[in-house]
């Protein structure tokens, strides 16, 4: 008696568990549709001509995709081609001098005992949550003051000082750093700064490769600052080619260029992340909220 | 002698001359943060005390006029209703996307629940965060035009008779900006919420279990109370990055706000500023937003450190 009813609770029991994971499945699989809906329709669009793609949507991609491309690369009013260069190298330089020096500052507060320490780490977190947006103004006047205007210096320098990169890197340090092996290195007679380049930065490898991609994404897709500061057409990012062709005369344009134009601009970090992602979103979680 | 000698070898040994290096590694970033963000910002708060603005070609000021500016902002310009579309605008993304978050932070934790293809899930669910915002922005204006693949798709399927206008609709837009930002948002939000839950005492659910609780139970008087701090922090975080949108809505709606400038953000009201090169109001204005997001930064920092004790 006692069995039946132990085995009736645990049949109603598997049932419940079997709707609950049907239940997750479907809303996960809703999700996973929204999230995919827009980038599917932007690559069938990305490879129709213009008159195809005003006849109205069609779920099987078109023929023009290298049409679209090429027309896109020889527009003369779009230097893309020049976009993508100059996006490439704010990006590439931002990435580098951002997890190099990040990852030297958070090392000159893990390692040394000097009196400033808690000071220097206590004020680079306060300034943590300032947005760029609310120093944008002193930003652009001291850029102009400085001669710096429509250069990329003022968009690749400053992220040398990046607080979150430095906070993760800290963290990092905490679990994957013993300083023993510092002074293995100083017995050995290493120099401070030979030890943080050949010793400790090994060692940081994973956490940097992780804030590397992060930081060159943030600066591939930033907008607002480097539209306050490049003025010339030549010296163009990415976004601010899209503001553009956003803000041209919609209608007279080449659709399948506009979508190619989109494609250019969001596939290349989706290529990067899919091969990634696991590094990526496991670095998501290491770096929120400990302690 | 040999005490002096002593003194020397100790001195050396406790390595007095390694803490020079501790601030000779900090230098590049208090240099480089003095230099582009901390004289800037300086700077803002200073040039929000002066009327300065082109009107026309010809350029007024800079004349002190101490809180002139802030005065006018709040009388004469539209910040409270640009300040309304924001927090209007962000609600409308947040809500939606704590709940879908918290779902699925707790069913991917779920010992019993055991969902296959996590890994993919987790995947996708992330990727909409690192697309380019301005380019996702004009994807979205380029598929709920009039006559743009959504529509046409759902004229197809018979669900409408004729185009929505979605983009000339004020719930419409609002919900299109929303929407982008939920996506962009919810999936960064279920891996932080995931860290938290497993954070969690297991032994905690495993007593629950023993004692026949179910899963909602479990969910609201084990996981939200021990989450708290981390909801708090992920609502405060993303209430600071919701006062600065800007991307979205700007390429959107081409600077606009429309229609009527109810889509309007903040960030869109000072770049508007800038552009005009009104450095008065442009400066009152970041003050304003900078004091707003200090509070709320104060409200995380206080929250964590609590937890601490």
């Amino acid at each position: 008696m006692v069995k039946n009813g132990y085995s009736q609770k645990d049949k109603s029991d598997r049932a419940v568990l079997n709707v609950r994971r049907t239940v997750s499945y479907i809303v996960l699989a809703i999700l996973t549709v929204i999230c995919l809906f827009s980038f599917y329709i932007l690559i069938i669009n990305a490879s129709r001509s213009h008159p195809e793609i005003q006849k109205g949507f069609s779920a099987m991609p078109g023929k023009s995709l290298r049409i679209n491309f090429n027309s896109l690369m020889s527009n003369d009013n779009l230097p893309v081609l020049r976009g993508i260069l100059n996006s490439l190298l704010v990006s590439g330089g931002c990435a580098v001098l951002t997890t190099y020096f990040s990852a030297l500052t958070a090392y000159a507060i893990h390692a040394y005992n000097f009196r400033f320490r808690k000071a220097a780490f206590y004020f680079i977190l306060m300034i943590m949550m300032v947005p760029t947006q609310v120093t944008a103004l002193g930003f652009v006047r001291q850029m102009n003051a400085m001669k710096l205007m429509d250069s990329f210096i003022p968009l690749i320098l400053p992220s040398i000082a990046a607080p979150t990169v430095f906070f993760f890197m800290k963290q990092y340090m905490e679990g994957a750093l013993p300083l023993e092996i510092v002074d293995a290195a100083r017995i050995d007679g290493s120099g401070e700064f030979h030890t943080f380049n050949f010793v400790v930065m090994p060692i940081l490898k994973p956490a940097m490769a992780v804030q590397a991609i992060f930081a060159f994404v943030t600066a591939w897709n930033n907008y607002f600052i480097p539209n306050l500061i490049l003025q010339s057409k030549m010296k163009k990012t990415l976004p601010i080619l899209i503001a553009q062709l956003r803000s041209a005369d919609f209608l007279k344009f080449d659709m399948g260029q506009v979508y190619m134009m989109i494609a250019i601009s969001i596939l290349p970090v989706i290529v990067v992340y899919l091969c990634l992602s696991r590094f990526i979103v496991a670095g998501v979680a290491l770096g929120s909220v400990k302690g | 002698m040999t005490a002096s000698g002593m003194k020397h070898t100790r001195r050396r040994k406790k390595g007095v001359s390694y803490v020079k290096w501790g601030y000779i590694f900090l230098i590049p970033f208090f240099l480089i943060y003095t230099i582009f963000s901390l004289a800037p910002l300086l700077s803002t708060f200073y040039n929000s005390f002066f009327e300065n603005f082109m009107s026309g070609l010809k350029q007024i000021g800079p004349t002190f006029v101490g809180f002139e500016n802030y005065v006018k902002i709040f009388t004469e310009g539209d910040l409270l209703k640009y300040a309304e579309n924001t927090l209007i605008i962000w609600i409308m993304g947040f809500v939606p996307q704590i709940i879908v978050s918290l779902l699925l932070a707790s069913w991917f934790t779920d010992i019993r629940l055991r969902l296959k293809a996590q890994g993919f899930f987790k995947t996708i669910i992330y990727m909409p965060n690192l697309i380019m915002a301005s380019a996702f922005a004009m994807l979205f204006f380029a598929l709920f035009s009039d006559y743009g693949p959504v529509n046409s798709i759902l004229q197809s399927m018979g669900l409408l008779d004729s185009p929505f206008r979605f983009l000339s609709s004020v719930w419409g837009t609002r919900g299109l900006i929303a929407l982008m930002n939920f996506l962009m948002w919810f999936g960064n939000t279920t891996i932080l919420l995931m860290a938290g839950i497993m954070g969690i005492d297991t032994t905690l659910y495993e007593a629950a279990e023993v004692d026949g609780a179910k899963p909602s139970q479990t969910f609201w008087k084990i996981t939200i109370p021990l989450l708290k701090p981390i909801l708090l922090y992920v609502m405060i975080t993303s209430m600071i990055g919701g006062i600065q949108m800007f991307d979205v809505p700007q390429i959107l709606t081409n600077a606009k706000g429309t229609p009527n400038r109810t889509t309007m953000t903040l960030i869109m009201y000072l770049n508007k500023h800038l552009y005009s090169k009104n450095y008065g109001m442009a400066g009152a204005l970041s003050v304003i937003l900078f004091i707003i997001t200090a509070i709320l930064s104060l409200v995380v920092f206080f929250s964590l450190t609590k937890k601490d004790d």
